[in-house]
């Protein structure tokens, strides 16, 4: 029992004190009663422990989140103080209880719809999402295959370098006027903006990955002499798909950088529409939420997708 | 005239094209092994004795000469040959129990019910003593279990020819000496024919019936071949301090180190 308390160094000083307490009560009650039989006593000194080890687990609780959770607090609390001086040096910019008070009206009915160019919050959010699924599942069923043939055959993957390298640093809006051009409607341009610059990243790790599988994994294959449908699916998929889900990270980041600003010129309704309308209403308010929202909705898409990616971490 | 032989190599040379021209790895070699018989392959690093076993796995071809297995010209990697990798090559995804199912099922598959494989999947696991860890997967266990498992992949489809590359070079003293004393009852209870590559002295000695010793590379070949004549079983304490054993030893070491000395 004392050797199980002592384990952790930190807390050692403070638990032999704990034990030297819980053993003189033990002496105590011995002393009232000289029948007390040893299982009782066992009994009583493992209450002691649990007590113990249920005070060093709390410690343990609190100390974690003083090293972790504690500095994050502290940064919040400067970045919001930093705002507040702002905001008084310069009158324009609302400080943060003025846009709390204005979130929380806004978000009091996220979903109302009065007209196409007025809906809550809510459904600007979602028409925005709606935009990066359509156009990032579209480039990830063409990327992840293209991905795979590029990283597989060396012929095909030295014919797209060079029009890869030259399409990839091409700003997401630049693709915008062909995309308007080519369907003669602000959404499915839009959509097409997604697409064209969410799908490099997961060409470019998906081949990264094929190219990158031990060649022992291979060899397994071909000493077993596997079939190719087996080879796809027990080697080649496993073993590309933390590449893949890398790339696809990537490229949700991207797409959701781009569609505020795809938004913002093709307008209809979307948070990034949204925000530029409150622009014109000199809503600056609106606006800081517009900007927390994005945010908040980028981190969410991100933190799901490192999550879905640690499930197939293997090693 | 072969067909004595379980595994024939004839005049089997292997060169590699480079920038500074033709490197010739092994020449010339010729080898004889019979069904059941366990051959070690033993050299200094460079020798060209994992290219020699490579060639025997198909999974290079020969720039001259053949190679034969159970009768039939090697063209190929192919599952009549059992591989074991010196780094396991687990598949981290699979489990254990997937891992040796997946050689179970290809070479199986089509003439077996899934019950069947199921049950060839645990004996193989089961021989190796793994029946307690089949569903963990490789990140899961030591790395002797892991090896076990590369073992157990290797015999789960009753190969003609067990090939292992160094198996036990990744692990530790006292964890080897253990796979070892398995393997050499492993083989005694499948009679399984072994070809061996091992730098271990004392792992060549305790485990094969012939000793194949190979000169320096480049251009390296097959320097003298050992019979080892111990009795089987073997006991690792028991050849301790046997006189036949140390002479065994003597041989290869002298080889290795008096005849074929490095300038390390």
């Amino acid at each position: 029992m004392s050797a199980s308390l002592t384990i952790d160094g930190a807390a050692a000083p403070k638990l032999t004190g704990g034990e030297a307490v819980s053993t003189s009560s033990v002496h105590d009650a011995v002393a009232k009663s000289d029948v007390l039989s040893s299982e009782t006593k066992l009994a009583a000194a493992a209450r002691e422990s649990d007590i113990a080890q249920r005070t060093r687990r709390r410690r343990e609780l609190l100390k974690s989140f003083v090293q972790t959770a504690f500095p994050g607090l502290i940064g919040v609390l400067l970045f919001l103080l930093l705002w507040q001086g702002i905001s008084i040096l310069s009158p324009q910019l609302p400080g943060p209880a003025k846009v709390w008070d204005s979130a929380v009206k806004l978000f009091a009915d996220p979903f109302y719809s009065k007209s196409p160019n007025d809906q809550g919050i809510g459904w600007n959010v979602l028409s925005s999402l709606k935009r990066v699924g359509i156009g990032f599942g579209l480039a990830a069923l063409v990327g992840i295959p293209l991905g795979f043939m590029l990283g597989r055959f060396v012929f095909l993957n030295r014919m797209a370098e060079p029009i890869i390298s030259l399409l990839r640093p091409v700003s997401p809006l630049a693709w915008l006027p062909i995309g308007l051009m080519v369907f003669k409607a602000a959404n499915p341009a839009a959509i097409w903006v997604i697409f064209i610059c969410s799908i490099w990243p997961m060409i470019i790790n998906t081949a990264v990955g094929v190219q990158r599988i031990p060649q022992d994994y291979l060899n397994v294959a071909r000493v077993l002499n596997l079939s190719e449908w087996k080879i796809f699916t027990k080697i080649l998929f496993p073993a590309v798909l933390p590449y893949m889900l890398t790339g696809v990270r990537l490229s949700i980041g991207v797409a959701w950088l781009v569609i505020v600003a795809a938004e913002m010129l093709t307008g209809g309704v979307g948070i990034g529409f949204w925000l530029w309308d409150e622009w014109n209403n000199l809503n600056m308010e609106h606006i800081i939420i517009a900007i927390f929202v994005i945010g908040i909705v980028g981190l969410l898409l991100e933190s799901a997708l490192i999550w879905i990616a640690k499930r197939f971490q293997f090693d | 005239m072969n067909h004595n032989f379980h595994l024939v190599v004839d005049n089997v040379d292997k060169r590699f094209d480079t920038k500074q021209g033709e490197f010739i790895a092994i020449r010339d070699i010729n080898l004889r092994v019979s069904r059941g018989e366990f051959v070690a392959l033993i050299g200094h690093s460079g020798c060209g004795k994992s290219t020699l076993l490579n060639l025997i796995a198909g999974l290079t071809t020969p720039s001259d000469g053949v190679l034969i297995c159970a009768g039939r010209e090697i063209s190929g990697p192919g599952p009549d040959r059992g591989v074991v990798f010196q780094n396991h090559s687990l598949l981290p995804w699979l489990t254990c129990f997937q891992n040796v199912f997946l050689a179970v099922e290809r070479v199986f598959g089509g003439k077996e019910s899934k019950s069947q494989l199921n049950a060839r999947t645990e004996a193989a696991l089961n021989m190796v003593g793994l029946s307690h860890a089949m569903h963990k997967h490789p990140n899961e266990v030591s790395g002797g279990m892991k090896q076990r498992v590369g073992i157990a992949r290797a015999l789960s489809i009753e190969p003609a020819a067990l090939l292992l590359d160094e198996p036990f070079g990744a692990l530790d003293a006292l964890t080897r000496a253990h796979l070892q004393d398995e393997l050499l009852r492993i083989v005694a209870e499948t009679k399984s024919t072994v070809v061996m590559v091992t730098h271990d002295v004392d792992e060549a000695v305790l485990l094969s019936d012939r000793i194949v010793m190979m000169t320096n590379g480049p251009s390296a070949t097959i320097g003298e071949i050992l019979d080892v004549k111990l009795a089987r079983p073997r006991e690792r304490i028991a050849l301790a301090d046997d006189p036949e054993y140390h002479h065994y030893r003597k041989a290869v070491v002298e080889f290795l180190y008096a005849k074929q000395k490095r300038a390390a």
